[in-house]
């Protein structure tokens, strides 16, 4: 499998035959494996590719070329980027917005309590472990009627009306507000047990020197459990701001129908003129405005991510 | 805050504090620390430990709490009224009944979607389990680009169900999407299908496009299991002359248990989130071959205002997750993971 060398065996082969058919079968079996591999790229790759030629087509040119190649022989445009991010400017400034509050919100908020619920320990704490861990798995129809009732009742526009004087404030951002809340609090299950998981590997010795020096609970979380924390931040952040940015079901139930002006790139993304055939190339223009900025987060940090997912960051 | 820090330094020593703890301990050593908390926790709820950490969980649990567990007790409330779209229901504990149960458990329609349901959480979750143990197989054969690759097959797990769903409502195009295309290209004409308006596929082409998009995660969990089973075990198996196939189904699959529970309860996690991919293709009515609880529920209450009995949905649909998950937590307490 590794290529390593095995034992020698005292075969009736020479060991010149047998070394020359080894390599031979290794590289009929690398060259398999490589071209699986490949093979594999081209299909988790195939609908961005295809998708990112379209949107550089003309209607024209994309009913009458191969989908996966590009518009060779004119039919190039950037027409439906131009379309596209026109329709969703105003929705990635809303998105961001969102996303990078609700981020370091939950995020932070996992992390000081994952700390006081490890190094901390007293008797019934798994229960209350427990209870943040399951809060991962709630499928959210089950909050989804109590949510919309909530937050008809709770007016945070005229809760926060005088906000709306300051400059560069906006009414619309009321409702990005209860989808910062929304999602902060959705998010600290998931965050509470990537945090859990990476402080219970942390050194022990070390908290407890700490402790026998006389630092408080604070400043050890502070000053030595904060700091050793960055990596595990950097998973979490990601890992969050990509469920945030992602979400498209919060996002339809809190704010007012069809998503008013704080309506984020899911929303934009999905009333881009569906279904008609030539909006095909503006449809996947849109999809890759949207996407960017995951995209870009998994491949610059997704390997951090990997590790993170794993356990070992 | 600073304010804040000092309260609470001021309630603490009477549980005592940390400098405290330190004079009465003297050079204790962790061993003398934990029979201390040991007789602590004996003592009751209100140790000094319990006090100390309550400062750090206790605001993110009041926010989740209310958020998670709040909510589902008042969407289960909801579900015991007749509610049908004022601002909120009349509460009389009196006229709390079954009602909207009754109704969705004699609704075809419901039984279709629980059925649906079942079918996507089963097929993607195992067919996704399938397919990422391979490709961390291949991925784990000391292979060039191992980053790479690895960073490929995860990429669509970054996008969003909206953005995948506009990817793969193009593919399945009938006309000019690219599946039926590249078909017609080959000359394979009699395998172009209506992928996503043929009931007969439709389901089934969704479960794909999921599997396209989660696959990868199996992977890295399943790469991570492999990389942690130690490589002596690789090398008795050699060594007993076992070949690569019987090595990963003797040998290296049953070490894998953790990993595939922890991917397969994520994978469904994601599944009960196909909403928005479904909503994204089909609007809010996918038609009988591909409602599921999550569609209908969400018609149900935010389409025809029937609250009541799309809370009614949403509890089933959670008690289907609690029968997943509840196990699950069960056996990772029995195993002292939680």
């Amino acid at each position: 499998m590794s290529g390593a060398p095995a034992s020698p065996n005292p075969d009736d082969h020479t060991r010149r035959e047998r070394i020359e058919r080894r390599v031979r079968d290794t590289d009929g079996r690398r060259a398999a494996l490589y071209a699986l591999l490949l093979g594999l790229v081209a299909f988790y790759l195939a609908p961005l590719e295809a998708g990112l030629m379209t949107a550089f087509k003309t209607t024209d040119a994309f009913n009458r070329t191969v989908p996966f190649l590009p518009p060779f022989g004119g039919g190039f445009t950037v027409e439906p980027w131009e379309i596209a991010f026109d329709a969703m400017s105003n929705a990635l400034v809303n998105s961001l917005l969102l996303a990078v509050p609700a981020t370091v919100l939950s995020a932070t908020l996992g992390s000081i309590a994952a700390y006081g619920l490890t190094t901390i320990d007293w008797k019934y704490q798994t229960a209350l472990v427990a209870l943040f861990i399951a809060g991962i798995f709630i499928p959210y129809q089950a909050v989804l009627v109590p949510l919309s009732r909530l937050y008809a009742i709770v007016n945070t526009q005229e809760l926060l009306s005088f906000l709306w004087g300051l400059p560069l404030m906006h009414e619309h951002y009321a409702s990005i507000i209860n989808l910062i809340v929304t999602h902060t609090a959705y998010g600290i299950p998931i965050t509470f047990l990537l945090f859990r998981g990476y402080y219970q590997s942390l050194s022990h010795e070390m908290i407890e020197a700490a402790r026998l020096d006389g630092a408080s609970v604070y400043s050890i979380y502070r000053n030595i459990v904060l700091p050793l924390s960055k990596p595990m931040f950097a998973v979490t952040l990601i890992y969050q701001f990509t469920q945030v940015w992602n979400d498209l079901l919060f996002a339809l139930v809190i704010l007012p129908s069809g998503g008013g002006a704080a309506a984020p790139v899911t929303i934009a993304l999905n009333s881009l003129t569906g279904g008609i055939v030539e909006s095909f190339n503006t449809q996947m223009a849109g999809a890759f405005v949207a996407a960017l900025p995951t995209l870009l987060v998994y491949v610059l940090f997704g390997e951090q991510f990997a590790k993170g997912v794993a356990g070992e960051a | 805050m600073q304010r804040l820090k000092d309260a609470l330094r001021r309630i603490t020593p009477r549980n005592g504090d940390e400098t405290g703890e330190v004079r009465t301990d003297g050079g204790a050593t962790v061993t003398g620390e934990s029979a201390e908390s040991e007789t602590g926790t004996g003592r009751s709820l209100l140790s000094s430990d319990f006090l100390r950490s309550m400062p750090f969980w206790l605001p993110p649990f009041l926010l989740m709490g209310f958020f998670v567990y709040g909510a589902i007790g008042w969407n289960l409330v909801i579900s015991l009224t007749d509610f049908e779209g004022l601002l909120l229901p009349e509460y009389k504990i009196s006229e709390f009944d079954l009602e909207m149960y009754r109704e969705a458990f004699s609704d075809p329609s419901f039984w279709t979607a629980a059925q649906n349901t079942l079918v996507l959480l089963v097929a993607f979750t195992g067919v996704c389990l399938v397919v990422g143990l391979l490709l961390a197989i291949l991925v784990d054969q000391e292979i060039r680009f191992e980053n790479t690759f690895r960073i490929v097959y995860l990429l669509p797990m970054s996008l969003s169900f909206v953005v995948t769903a506009k990817f793969w409502a193009w593919m399945y195009n009938p006309e000019i999407g690219m599946i039926n295309v590249t078909l017609r290209q080959l000359g394979l004409d009699f395998l172009t299908l209506q992928w996503i308006s043929n009931p007969e596929t439709k389901l089934a082409a969704v479960i794909f496009a999921l599997i396209w998009q989660f696959s990868g995660y199996a992977m890295v969990v399943y790469l991570a299991g492999l990389r942690a089973i130690p490589t002596a075990h690789y090398e008795a198996a050699k060594v007993d002359g076992a070949s690569s196939l019987k090595m990963y189904w003797r040998v290296i699959l049953p070490q894998l248990r953790a990993s595939t529970m922890s991917a397969a309860v994520v994978l469904m996690v994601f599944a009960l989130k196909a909403f928005d991919f479904l909503y994204v293709m089909f609007g809010n009515n996918p038609g009988p071959a591909a409602d599921i609880l999550a569609t209908m529920m969400f018609r149900e209450a935010f389409g025809s205002n029937n609250w009541a009995y799309g809370s009614a949905i949403a509890i089933v649909l959670f008690g289907m997750a609690l029968a997943v998950v509840a196990p699950y937590l069960y056996s990772e307490y029995r195993r002292g993971e939680l």
